[in-house]
């Protein structure tokens, strides 16, 4: 009866092994990772008359909002006589620089939460490495924070910061954030497949990491609270020590450097927990892929 | 057509594959619910779609799987085109492409360019490869006019032609193809029939998943017939055709007389009902062009006096194509008595096309016709078969001429 019987498998061709979450056809994978990215941040702003200025809206506003409390009423940090080595040094472009990364990071996760689900009609009917879909999440928030960033450095240079080699520390540390975001997207995006009240979980985390992180704080008001040791576990953190060195390299602030504080070792430890959150989203994934056209 | 050649070395190879789906009988979907009862085990009810199927399909065959609702014939698509995690092993060599639905990821959102090149990124086209389609893509598809408009504007049967044309642009070396012949109206089934012959004359290995028999019969090599996940017969389609027929019309005799009993008095019993080729031998599948019989065997209970027979043959339409009586011919068809068997006989010249045919009996006293016996319908089916599908309902005897018209002449035919 089996037409196969008899002849030696490496004759037969390639083995089907049914879905992965990665290929061996990376140009293709790359493809569509990109095309899809593309044509979801083309959707979303070719489609209004304003288009990318609302996208940029939202965080500004944030930021308006933020920076007219911190300074004109709450005086948590004030941008007059501070000077170098004073940690309200330049707070808006600071603020505004923390806001946007944390914008990027959670549009890449909150977006990665419902994407395998919200792309069943592609997942049920075609063959494709399924990490494009958390991938291609990414990537557009990518896009966004490329152009808001623009807006930072000009945001920056305007209001007196010079533009100096610490900048080139920058996309560094665009990079470990976005390799901590996309273990998160991997692994949401999987979770959500089993359990869909993600979605709604996620999006009350983000909000506790935004108050969690350095974004509207600086991170010297922590550290009048806290003992040295608990800003450094407080450190650990990668979006805190992200967004820190992100100030800091910006402004060249050498108080508020990442390195000084932490030190090489607990710099390798968060580095540890972003390769740990990466790794466990990339094994998570890589394990449901095969199955999740089945359970959608 | 149907050569049923085995070739040496398949493009696809099956063998030993299994698909089991586990569907838990209370779906646990958040984490709350886990959280809540952590306890609680959920029990799966496990559906084994696919037993132990085996199979190769040579270069350049087209092959056909067909089967009922249910046999599992697409889950074993989608295991071949990598889409589902199965048991067993299944080889492919060469290009692959799947056609399970036709425009699969168009954002209505978008205009067509975009929807094209992204669909071909998809089906493995580089997005150069992509781009430089586009312009045939919307040849075929008679969309020239309407490249800028959004697809969301775009009529259904716009939307068809698309997804169709946009499909059969990527060169794939074996195409997976689900039931796509379902969609559309009759210009673009035969436009689908048309680039199917295209791609079976460039040597494409074709597999088709379809429970159109006809479209089996006209475009396979060889067929595969599953019922209930496993492979009932693989060799030529028209055999699986026959095979096909019988699980669908002959499964269950008791069922199906159960319900042909309701539709009359029961004075008399349609018994059985078959067709005769040209030789007077029984048979299930006729060629066209013979003159044929479709008999039906009667058992009278009662005294009944000049009963009327009238047939009907349904295509696949349901459309009847030929309707005959014995009150035409047979008036006075005379008198029979209880247990009395009878033979009705219709001969006619076979015109019909190429396709399954059903005859429906109504067995009815004399007069108008609605005073019924009995009413035999669905219980047998028979196909006919030609070698050149028209696409009429019938294919009459034609004569074709073609005569040159002198100028001289055109004018005395105008007038």
């Amino acid at each position: 009866m089996s037409a196969v019987d008899g002849i030696p498998f490496e004759a037969l061709g390639r083995p089907i092994r049914g879905p992965q979450a990665l290929t061996s056809d990376w140009n293709r994978f790359w493809h569509l990772t990109f095309n899809i990215a593309r044509i979801t941040w083309k959707l979303r702003f070719f489609g209004s008359v304003l288009g990318y200025v609302w996208q940029l809206m939202r965080p500004l506003l944030l930021f308006g909002v933020l920076y007219i409390f911190f300074t004109k009423i709450g005086h948590v940090a004030s941008e007059k006589g501070s000077k170098p080595g004073q940690p309200e040094h330049f707070y808006g472009a600071q603020l505004l620089g923390s806001i946007v990364l944390f914008t990027f990071f959670s549009e890449a996760t909150g977006g990665a939460v419902a994407s395998v689900v919200s792309q069943e009609a592609i997942v049920r009917k075609i063959q494709f490495p399924r990490m494009v879909i958390p991938l291609s999440i990414v990537l557009g928030a990518m896009f966004n924070l490329g152009l808001n960033l623009i807006v930072v450095l000009i945001f920056a240079i305007a209001s007196g910061v010079r533009p100096m080699l610490t900048w080139l520390e920058l996309p560094v540390i665009i990079v470990v954030l976005a390799v901590f975001a996309t273990g998160l997207a991997m692994l949401l995006s999987s979770l959500f497949v089993y359990f869909r009240d993600m979605a709604p979980i996620w999006e009350v985390v983000l909000q506790i990491i935004f108050y969690a992180s350095p974004v509207v704080v600086p991170l010297p008001a922590i550290q009048a609270k806290l003992s040295p040791l608990l800003v450094k576990i407080y450190m650990l953190n990668p979006l805190a020590s992200t967004f820190e060195e992100f100030r800091h390299a910006m402004v060249n602030n050498p108080a508020a450097g990442v390195a000084t504080l932490l030190g090489p070792v607990w710099i390798l430890g968060m580095l540890l927990i972003v390769a740990l959150v990466f790794s466990l989203g990339f094994v998570v994934f890589n394990r449901t892929a095969p199955y999740v056209a089945e359970n959608l | 057509m149907s050569t049923g050649r085995q070739p040496a070395l398949p493009v696809i190879a099956a063998r030993g594959v299994s698909k089991t789906f586990r569907i838990p009988e209370q779906k646990v979907h958040t984490l709350k619910e886990r959280a809540l009862h952590p306890r609680r085990r959920v029990g799966h009810q496990v559906f084994q779609v696919l037993h132990d199927i085996s199979f190769g399909v040579g270069s350049g065959e087209f092959f056909g799987i067909a089967g009922r609702n249910g046999c599992g014939k697409s889950t074993l698509l989608k295991c071949i085109a990598g889409i589902y995690q199965c048991e067993g092993d299944i080889w492919c060599r060469g290009r692959l492409s799947t056609l399970i639905e036709l425009g699969v990821g168009f954002n209505m959102e978008l205009a067509a360019r975009d929807n094209v090149v992204m669909n071909g990124i998809m089906m493995g086209l580089s997005p150069r490869e992509a781009r430089r389609r586009y312009d045939s893509v919307i040849d075929f598809a008679e969309l020239t006019g309407f490249q800028e408009l959004k697809l969301k504007n775009y009529s259904s049967g716009m939307l068809v032609r698309l997804a169709f044309s946009v499909a059969i642009q990527v060169d794939a070396d074996i195409l997976l193809i689900d039931e796509v012949l379902a969609v559309g109206d009759a210009a673009f089934q035969q436009k689908c029939f048309d680039v199917f012959h295209t791609l079976r004359d460039r040597g494409k290995t074709i597999v088709l998943v379809s429970h159109d028999m006809s479209a089996l019969q006209r475009f396979c090599h060889r067929a595969m017939l599953l019922e209930r996940g496993s492979i009932v017969h693989l060799g030529d389609p028209q055999d699986v055709a026959e095979r096909y027929l019988e699980l669908n019309f002959g499964r269950d005799p008791e069922a199906l007389s159960a319900e042909g009993e309701d539709g009359g008095d029961g004075d008399a019993q349609v018994m059985e009902v078959w067709v005769e080729d040209e030789e007077g031998t029984r048979s299930r599948s006729v060629p066209q062009g013979q003159r044929i019989s479709l008999r039906v065997l009667v058992r009278f209970m009662v005294d009944v006096e000049d009963p009327q027979a009238e047939v009907q043959i349904h295509n696949e339409d349901q459309k009847a194509v030929l309707v005959a009586s014995t009150w035409v011919q047979h008036e006075h068809s005379g008198r029979f008595g209880p247990g009395e068997r009878v033979l009705f006989s219709f001969s006619f010249d076979n015109v019909l096309a190429p396709g399954r045919y059903s005859p429906v009996v109504n067995l009815a006293h004399r007069g108008s016709g609605l005073d019924v016996m009995d009413r035999y319908e669905r219980r047998f089916s028979f196909l006919v078969r030609a070698n050149l599908p028209m696409g009429g309902i019938v294919d009459l005897p034609t004569d074709v001429a073609i005569e040159r018209v002198e100028p001289g002449v055109e004018q005395e035919l105008s007038a």
